[in-house]
Parts: C-alpha cells; sequence; structure tokens
C-alpha cells in the first residue's frame, strides 16, 4: 500500500479537474468563452504525452546501456500510451478548435507537426512488427525511439514557433499563461498536468505488469 | 587522432571505389534524379517560366527527397554480410558512420547540384539569390545524409526494408525538410538573408543533433 500512494493522488487530483474544471469560475474571454475550460484536459493531454515519451527515451537509452529486457518493454508500454493520449489530445483539441476555429482540423503548423509526430510513433510500432528475432527487436527499436524523440521534440516545439500558427505562444504570440490564465484558473491547470501524467504511467504499469505475467505463464 | 582519420579515409576511399565499380548503380542514381525532374517538366505542360514560385520550389525539394532516400537507403544493403563482418573486426562503428554520412554527403552534393542544374535548365531559373539556395542545399545535404544513413541502418536490419525506410525517413526527414522549404523560398524570392538567419540557426541545430545522434547510436545497431 505504500507504494501505491501515487496512484491516490492520481485520483483525487482527476476528480477535482473534472470537478472544479468544470464548475468553478473562469476569466470571461470572448471567443473561447466557456470552452477555456478545455484548457484543463486539452493542455495536460499534451503536457502528459510529452512527459510519457521523455521517458520512454530514457528507458529506451536504459536498455540499450543494459540490455534487460524489462527496460525495452517498459519503454514500448510508455510509448503506447503517449500515443493513446496523443489521440486524446487530438480529439479534444478537434472539439475545441469546432468551436473556436471554426472547424475541426484547421491547417495550423502545430496541427500538422503533432500529426507528423504521430506517424513518427506510428512508424515505431510498424519497426517493431517487422523483427523476429527479440534481442534484434529490442536493440534497433530502442535506437529508433531516442531519435524519434529528438526530432519529435524540435518538430512540435521549435517548427511551429517560427511560423503563424493559432496556438498561443506560437508565431510570436505570447505563451496562454500570460494573458488568459489567472491564478484560479493555474489552481486546476497544474493539478490536471500532474494528474494526466500519473494516470499515464498506471496505465503503463498496469501494461508493463501484464506482459509480465503473460511472460512468466508462458515459461 | 590523426590515425583514425586516416581510416576514415581510408573506408571514404573503399566506399568511393566500391560505388565505382558498380557504376550502374550511380549511373542510375544519376538518371533517376534526371528522368524525375523531365517527368516534372512534362506534367507540367512544358510550360516553362510559368510555375509559381511556391511549386517550383516545392516540387523540386520533393524530387530531391525521393532521391536521397533512393540513394542512401542502398548504403548498407549493396554489400554481403560477410564483408561487414570483416569491416566490424577492423573498424570502430563511430568510423564507420562518419564515412558512411561523409560519402552520403558528398553523394547528396552531386544528387542536389546535377538535380538543381537540370532543373533549371528545363523548367526556368527563378533563383534570386543563388548563394544563399546553394547554402540551403548544403545544408540540406548535409541533414538528408545524417538522418537518412542512420535510417537506412535501422531499416537494413529489418525485413521488408524498402516499406520500412519510406516510413521511417519521412517524418524524421520532415522538420529538416520544412525549414529547408522555408530558407530556399526566401532565397528564391531574394528576401533581405537577415531574415532567415532563424531558420539557418535552427536548422544548423537540427543537422547538429542528427549527426550526433546518428554517432551516438550507431554502435548499437552495428553490433547485432
Amino acid at each position: 500500500m505504500k507504494k501505491n500512494w501515487w496512484k491516490g493522488v492520481a485520483v483525487l487530483l482527476l476528480t477535482y479537474v473534472v470537478f472544479w474544471g468544470l464548475l468553478g469560475p473562469t476569466p470571461r474571454q470572448p471567443i473561447l468563452n466557456e470552452s477555456i475550460r478545455n484548457v484543463y484536459f486539452h493542455v495536460p493531454l499534451w503536457f502528459g504525452m510529452v512527459i510519457l515519451l521523455l521517458t520512454a527515451a530514457i528507458f529506451s537509452g536504459r536498455y540499450l546501456r543494459s540490455g534487460n529486457p524489462e527496460h525495452d518493454r517498459v519503454a514500448v508500454e510508455f510509448t503506447n500510451t503517449a500515443l493513446v493520449f496523443g489521440l486524446l489530445g487530438c480529439l479534444t483539441g478537434s472539439i475545441w478548435a469546432n468551436f473556436t476555429w471554426g472547424e475541426p482540423w484547421p491547417n495550423d503548423p502545430k496541427l500538422n507537426s503533432v500529426a507528423v509526430g504521430m506517424l513518427l510513433y506510428l512508424a515505431y510500432v510498424i519497426l517493431r512488427g517487422s523483427f523476429d528475432d527479440e534481442q534484434r527487436r529490442a536493440r534497433i527499436s530502442s535506437v529508433y525511439n531516442i531519435f524519434a524523440f529528438a526530432v519529435f521534440i524540435p518538430l512540435i516545439f521549435i517548427v511551429p514557433r517560427l511560423t503563424d500558427s493559432l496556438h498561443p505562444g506560437n508565431g510570436g504570440n505570447p505563451a496562454f499563461g500570460q494573458y488568459d490564465m489567472d491564478n484560479q484558473m493555474r489552481m486546476v491547470f497544474y493539478p490536471a498536468v500532474i494528474g494526466f501524467t500519473l494516470l499515464g504511467v498506471w496505465i503503463t504499469e498496469i501494461r508493463v505488469r501484464t506482459w509480465r505475467i503473460e511472460a512468466y505463464i508462458e515459461e | 587522432m590523426s590515425e583514425s582519420m586516416r581510416q576514415i579515409g581510408a573506408l571514404m576511399r573503399k566506399e568511393f571505389v566500391l560505388e565505382w565499380r558498380q557504376r550502374y548503380a550511380l549511373n542510375g542514381m544519376l538518371l533517376y534524379i534526371v528522368g524525375a525532374v523531365f517527368v516534372c517538366y512534362l506534367s507540367f505542360n512544358a510550360r516553362r517560366g510559368q510555375l509559381t514560385p511556391i511549386v517550383w520550389n516545392t516540387v523540386f525539394w520533393i524530387i530531391l527527397l525521393f532521391s536521397a532516400i533512393n540513394a542512401v537507403a542502398k548504403s548498407f544493403v549493396q554489400e554481403r554480410a560477410g564483408r561487414l563482418l570483416y569491416y566490424y573486426t577492423v573498424a570502430s562503428p563511430l568510423q564507420i558512420i562518419v564515412s558512411k554520412i561523409l560519402y552520403n554527403t558528398v553523394l547528396m552534393l552531386v544528387l542536389a547540384g546535377l538535380g538543381f542544374v537540370t532543373y533549371a535548365f528545363v523548367l526556368g531559373n527563378p533563383v534570386q539569390d543563388i548563394p544563399l539556395y546553394l547554402l540551403s542545399l548544403v545544408l540540406g545535404a548535409v541533414g538528408f545524409a545524417g538522418s537518412l544513413t542512420l535510417v537506412a541502418g535501422i531499416a537494413s536490419k529489418a525485413e521488408n526494408s524498402a516499406t520500412l525506410m519510406a516510413i521511417l525517413s519521412f517524418p524524421v526527414i520532415l522538420p529538416l525538410l520544412l525549414m529547408l522549404l522555408r530558407i530556399s523560398k526566401s532565397a528564391l524570392d531574394g528576401l533581405d538573408r537577415s531574415l532567415s538567419s532563424d531558420e539557418i540557426i535552427t536548422l544548423l541545430a537540427i543537422d547538429a543533433i542528427v549527426l550526433v545522434l546518428s554517432g551516438l547510436l550507431f554502435p548499437f545497431i552495428w553490433r547485432s
């Protein structure tokens, strides 16, 4: 039980985020109106995804150093969870964009970058599928995972900032924190980031444990 | 240090000799890019000088991208497993990847130069700032060679490596390609060079990241 306190924290934080995010006071913004509450769900999902992918890259690096198949499995599951988060981020973003920008998938550099980023990691899944030898699969896909993360970061953080984007924080716009996020919103936003990240770690942990049990049964 | 430089030189010489002995492959690549350019020329209904700069530039870089993928993809598959094992015993992986990247850079420079000349010859040359455009070609050659060489190494270890090469390299190359398109577009329009400095710095940074990572990660691929 001592080890599982963070799961309780995740549940508490996310319950708080869902209730207070939907009920709590928010600043009135012209076009955003009530849809500003999506900041509590859409943005933390992306933050969570980047954190999960970073962890996956770190575990890939650890695999290359140790050769322990466990590390490779952890990296895979973190990538899978991150892909799910990315998909949810796209969905919540689409709903939001539909109401504020007029269409579900506007031609925006950040969206396109993220779509390419998803392709990058889907290619990772395909790459894993095309090996028979397990050690070789683990080693080569670890190499690719690290490489993919190094490409992913400039893709989503640097490229959109150099062009005009609808997203705040890009194309010379100030980041959202500076003008439309007041302290009341931060009280929900930061817990949401932590909560969603913990949820991702939790999902990953369950998947890794399932894998461990399956491997044990096969033996 | 000078010893390892000498070994890298020897490995590069080996790449060139190998390429020269299999001249059909090299000629194939050269013909590939010329053919692609000519197909574009005919597809645009041979209307020279009527393309808008955006179309001109984008089509050129896409031709270059596909030739690059085709050219680099074979850098690990053209030699037999036994010979690779021999290299494994005589050289360090870092030397192998450095020599392959350098060789591919030279190859890309040749392809890009030839592509640019034929492209400008048949479709007209609207570039106003040629030195900047050439700089973007050089940066592109280094970046393509750096990232595609590692991807080719990864893909060559898997089955159906041709498909894998394509799906792995498209997303990896995209940030690079977007930056290149932007720089070359400003060169095309003859905009002031200070406007492109941001992009050039970003491109140099991406090139550097890709090269360092290739050097760090290649030993792990090589071992298997």
